[in-house]
């Protein structure tokens, strides 16, 4: 019967320590989430002036969406349709990666809301963002 | 034999908090996460995250202020 209890206890605080560390643990490096940030951090350059003059702002998913593409001169349209998408696509990709290396690929949508709320959150003043789809600027 | 009564439980009781607490998502370490690479992704070069500095661009003049709004 001691035996019983002890393996009760033992599981009891291991359980307490997988919870504890689960709890704090939120994995965000990968060689993929690596490369990600960085394709992604070079892109931010190329986009930032279209952010900038309200050209492209962040749809109320997060994801960008180019609100007045008359703002941008004929010749530049397919390049910041181009950067969208590719940006859209990159940023899909980290959260699906996000989400597989903490080993809960459900966890992806969380990921995407958590990360459209917080850029929402980090626009600079002059950024347009759609909140309640209406657009407002910062 | 009482003790196989507690101890049993017990057991099922952790087990069970175990894997009920590593269903949840990590809200607060997720969004402390996010906020890192977020500005890791939207920092420039040589610039802290400030609101506009003066840029290194002379030649640029200052046009875009009154389009876009």
């Amino acid at each position: 019967m001691r035996h019983l209890m002890k393996l009760g206890l033992m599981l009891f605080v291991l359980c307490f320590s997988a919870v504890a560390l689960a709890q704090v643990d939120f994995k965000v490096t990968s060689p993929a989430i690596t490369s990600l940030k960085q394709a992604m951090h070079e892109r931010h350059a190329q986009l930032r002036p279209y952010l900038d003059s309200g050209a492209v702002g962040f749809g109320a998913d997060g994801m960008l969406v180019v609100r007045n593409a008359s703002a941008v001169p004929l010749p530049e349209r397919q390049t910041v349709n181009s950067l969208v998408a590719a940006e859209n696509q990159d940023r899909n990709a980290l959260y699906i990666e996000i989400a597989r290396v903490n080993g809960h690929p459900e966890w992806q949508t969380e990921i995407s809301n958590t990360f459209a709320q917080r850029m929402m959150e980090h626009a600079h003043p002059g950024w347009w963002v759609q909140v309640g789809g209406v657009w407002k600027q910062k | 034999m009482k003790n196989v009564w507690f101890a049993l439980p017990l057991a099922a009781c952790a087990l069970s908090a175990c894997v009920t607490i590593n269903i949840y998502f990590p809200a607060a370490a997720a969004e402390k996460a996010a906020d890192k690479i977020i500005e890791e992704i939207w920092q420039q070069k040589g610039e802290k995250p400030a609101p506009k500095t003066t840029e290194s661009q002379p030649a640029a003049p200052d046009t875009r202020k009154e389009e876009g709004k």
